[in-house]
């Protein structure tokens, strides 16, 4: 038996998950030899960009920041993004275009979510990863976000091909971490595996992160379409007859393509209001977004093709 | 579309357990209540028979884990797969891959999370099949907690044990075995007691765990959040209460002090910090510290973070310490405290959780990591299996997929571990292949020295033949080879017995020598000390001369306190069953204490000397001697006469 616990009393649960996030993010910078941070712009990413940033104090992050983007993010995204991450945080940001699919002209009215994700998103990440032969790309993604995540390792293996087996999983033990690879075999390692969105939120207030002012509720032009409010965040998508926009109080939960992201009616305009609502909230984060609302066991069909 | 709280209500019947914030005043206030929340992690174990997934799904539906749209398509999951018509079937939740759904098995560990307003939980909800042990052991690595699950109708079963063992032996020190359907035995208390008493029963052969019993019906929730009215006679807390009260780090080390390396910071010239997480007890600005496994010492200096130092640190943060020498310091290496240290060794024996298809192959090289440590390694031997089920140790050459062997570890580096009981963190290594990169097994370390009794010989040096055969010598010299091992406590007189034996079989005409533990020591062993390891190579090294000299037609007599029945075990085992005779030469220590011909008892009560067996070390008293000859009550020659009289019995000489 160990010894018996000392007067300390446990850690707080927020301390232990950012304990064990930098832990993750270490071990990755001194076991890969081309380490690279998916960064999509979103809460999750920006906390787990902040643990990066704590993990190497007073040493810069000692890998690139990618984002991989559609050309169909919010601009609110973008301003934060380059404002923000790239000229405040100075870190090295790098940023990759699918232009093969741009010359298409792919997007996700004029081909659907599932195209549009496919060529703009899962090809573009290979790609991107191809180009910069990275064996470790960090994702922001949690275990509670989605069922197949829920059994997805903290290093999770994929083959040549950016695929992932769920069906031959390495055993994960302790915190000790297999971070080896065959030739052509990469890493997708996901620090944030045990958090929830609301310890996401807790953390971004406790270490005072900003973030895309698009998770506040402000007044914004809006379509309702097919069940989901839309923002109008440009002109590229034609209204259908009969739509007009409409200046409604919205706010978003998740942030992603803009023409594929719900808003929700919501008078949330801080960031505590935000923490409130979501303890009221009895609905999943990902319900806004189309792209998970196809069968059952889409996000795990997804992950076995490449997709982050 | 409005918010969704407002078109939808609340799914079943369920509890709100965090507070309405339209009942809190504001989210500091809640976040007062709600921010210091410690996180428990649990593995819950048995299968969808015993009703693991239903009780799983009321913990998440109670404590209102799961969002609405979920559970609703879960729903319609369940109406198209299930196997409970219109009912959702809960075990939906919490199967995740599409092939488990349509299998309707579980085969991974899934990780899920839920609050309450006193805790934040991570569920390890592992497969109970008894091929998927490998899975159950992961889950059970993080957890300081176990669920098991047993059917009230059917007792504990042989897969009870199995979880049961599995999570002890994964160092999991508290229990709640919740005894579930207690509706289909008519909530009777008295086969709630049967159980209970059958479990106890088996688990005694377990390493101990705190355990409580808790009757619950998980389709109806007697007993899993709320307490039950239909069990009036069982007052104790319901599952979820325990799971809110129950310590949650038991199985963390909160002494010493662990700090593996995993990367040296050095940004710029004025700043040289070692980065990693404590691995288990705390370390203060101004503590002594040393590298391991360097040797080196220094102090530590600074505890940084990004935006402040901190004047201390403990397990589990993750830190930045900087120390007030530059010492060599990589990853792979540990800060530890000088007054607290590891065992520093390349040798030690774990208990292994072989998890891939090939079978383990004594002798071949892997890769194991501990800590942040990797290095290569073999598995020298697999000591013994363990039947997960029956708990009795079986002799084995290999480990398949999902067994369980001791097995003894050599590594090409030294590396600084703990026993696992004794530290989990320090104590654990996952095997690792050198080729498919695959992890292999999880291995938890028992004892860090196990000597060279199984050192695989130089595979290229083979004894050359020797033209004289044992009959001729036995025909010369009148006498079958033989070693005598006289053991007992310092002072019992085995040295006088050995030499009176070697002269009176001198007399006889034969031709015997006396291997006496005191002059092995002033040569052959003069490397040595006295800690059970030492005392077990010495004895290593002794008897491998004795089986040189027996090849020669010696009789060889020992005296050895040989305290442990093991060396002893082995030493019979090296020189050949046929040809070695175990003799305690017995007396009570106080008489051996009287005695003292060496000054030992003396020096040791003075504190002079440690590790004295049948004082400070232990002295197991042999079940298996060849003779017992009492040296307190016979004299010297009678003792001596006794040995004589038994290698006439046993036909050694005529």
């Amino acid at each position: 038996m160990p010894p018996i616990a000392s007067l300390h009393s446990p850690l707080p649960h927020l301390d232990v998950l950012e304990a064990e996030a930098i832990q993750i993010i270490r071990d990755t910078a001194a076991c890969f030899e081309r380490p690279v941070m998916l960064y999509s712009v979103g809460k999750d990413s920006t906390a787990m960009l902040h643990l990066a940033r704590k993990a190497f104090a007073p040493g810069r992050v000692p890998f690139p920041i990618l984002h991989i983007d559609t050309g169909w993010k919010f601009k609110e995204m973008y301003a934060y993004r380059d404002g923000y991450v790239r000229d405040e945080l100075g870190v090295d940001l790098l940023i990759h275009r699918n232009d093969d699919g741009v010359r298409a002209g792919v997007g996700p009215i004029t081909h659907g979510s599932r195209v549009h994700t496919d060529i703009m998103k899962t090809q573009a990440l290979r790609q991107a990863l191809a180009i910069g032969r990275y064996d470790a790309a960090f994702g922001g993604a949690r275990r509670d976000e989605e069922r197949s995540r829920a059994k997805e390792r903290v290093f999770s293996l994929r083959d040549e091909n950016g695929r992932w087996d769920p069906r031959t999983q390495r055993p994960e033990l302790w915190n000790l971490w297999n971070t080896r690879l065959r030739p052509g075999e990469s890493m997708r390692v996901f620090p944030l595996s045990s958090w929830t969105e609301l310890d996401v939120w807790l953390y971004i207030r406790r270490e005072k992160l900003p973030v895309v002012p698009l998770y506040f509720a402000k007044e914004r032009p809006t379509i309702e379409r097919g069940g989901t409010l839309l923002m109008m965040d440009d002109d590229r998508v034609p209204l259908k007859p009969g739509e007009t926009p409409v200046m409604r109080r919205i706010r978003f939960r998740t942030l992603g393509c803009w023409p594929l992201t719900g808003a929700l009616e919501s008078s949330a305009a801080t960031l505590d209001d935000v923490i409130l609502e979501l303890l009221a909230s009895r609905y999943s984060e990902r319900q806004g977004r189309v792209i998970d609302h196809d069968a059952a066991g889409s996000m795990e069909e997804k992950k076995r093709e490449g997709y982050f | 579309m409005s918010t969704p709280s407002d078109t939808h209500t609340q799914a079943g019947d369920a509890t709100a357990r965090l507070d309405a914030p339209a009942a809190t005043a504001s989210l500091d206030s809640w976040l007062a209540a709600h921010e210091g929340k410690e996180l428990l992690r649990f593995i819950t174990c048995g299968n969808v028979d015993d009703g693991k997934s239903t009780l799983i799904g009321r913990l998440l539906l109670e404590t209102d884990s799961i969002p609405v749209d979920v559970l609703e398509a879960v729903a319609r999951d369940s109406k198209v797969r299930g196997t409970r018509g219109e009912e959702t079937d809960l075990a939906f939740l919490t199967d995740g891959l599409k092939a488990e759904r349509e299998q309707g098995i579980t085969i991974d560990v899934a990780y899920r999370t839920f609050s309450t307003d006193r805790r934040r939980f991570i569920l390890a909800d592992a497969p109970g099949h008894e091929q998927y042990t490998r899975n159950m052991a992961t889950g059970a690595s993080t957890a300081e907690l176990a669920i098991i699950l047993i059917d009230a109708r059917y007792g504990v079963t042989t897969q009870t044990r199995r979880h049961t063992a599995i999570t002890r032996l994964l160092g999991i020190r508290q229990t709640i075995v919740a005894i579930n359907k207690m509706d289909l035995v008519g909530f009777s208390q008295a086969r709630f007691d049967e159980v209970k008493a059958a479990f106890e029963a088996f688990a005694t052969k377990l390493p101990p765990s705190n355990v409580a019993f808790v009757p619950i019906v998980a389709t109806d929730g007697d007993s899993v959040v709320a307490r039950g009215a239909r069990m009036p006679w069982y007052g104790g807390p319901s599952v979820l209460e325990l799971l809110e009260t129950l310590p949650v780090d038991a199985g963390t080390n909160h002494v010493d002090f662990r700090f593996p390396v995993q990367l040296a910071l050095r940004p710029n010239e004025s700043f040289r910090g070692l980065a990693g997480s404590v691995a288990s007890g705390e370390v203060r600005v101004g503590d002594p510290i040393l590298a391991l496994p360097s040797g080196r010492t220094s102090r530590v200096a600074r505890i940084t973070t990004i935006d402040r130092d901190l004047s201390s640190a403990r397990v589990p943060m993750a830190t930045t310490i900087v120390l007030e020498d530059d010492i060599d310091c990589a990853r792979g290496d540990m800060l530890v405290r000088p007054d607290q240290r590891p065992t520093l060794s390349t040798r030690f024996t774990a208990n292994l959780v072989w998890m891939s298809d090939a079978p383990l192959v004594p002798g071949r090289e892997y890769l194991i990591r501990h800590a942040t440590l990797e290095t290569p390694a073999t598995i020298v031997r697999v000591v013994h299996r363990l039947d997960i089920e029956s708990l009795e140790t079986t002799p084995g050459p290999t480990l398949r997929l999902n067994e369980i062997g001791l097995v003894e570890v050599r590594t090409s580096r030294p590396i600084a571990i703990d026993p696992y009981e004794k530290n989990r963190a320090t104590g654990s290594f996952v095997v690792i292949d050198r080729i498919s990169a695959g992890t292999l097994g999880g291995g938890m370390v028992v004892a860090s020295d196990v000597g060279h009794w199984d050192d695989p010989a130089e595979s290229h040096l083979t004894p050359t033949a020797s033209s004289v055969t044992l009959d001729e010598r036995r025909a010369r010299l009148g006498q079958r080879p033989a070693t005598i091992v006289l053991m007992g406590l310092s002072g019992s007189g085995k040295s006088s017995v050995a030499r009176a034996v070697e002269r009176l079989l001198f007399e006889r005409g034969n031709t015997a020598i006396v291997l006496d533990g005191a002059a092995v020591r002033t040569g052959l062993s003069r490397d040595l000390g006295f800690t059970a390891a030492d005392r077990s190579e010495n004895l290593r090294r002794s008897m491998e001369l004795a089986r040189l000299m027996n090849d020669a037609g010696l009789i060889v007599v020992g005296a050895f306190s040989a305290p442990q029945a093991e060396t002893r075990d082995r030493c019979r085992e090296l020189v050949g069953k046929d040809r070695f005779f175990l003799v305690h030469v017995d007396a009570p220590l106080e008489h051996c204490r009287t005695r003292d011909p060496s000054g030992l008892y003396r020096d040791a009560a003075l504190g002079k000397v440690r590790d004295v067996p049948g004082l400070d070390a232990p002295f197991e008293r042999p079940t298996n001697a060849d003779l017992v000859v009492r040296s307190d009550q016979l004299s010297v020659a009678a003792c001596a006469e006794r040995v004589v009289a038994l290698l006439r019995e046993r036909g050694i000489v005529e």
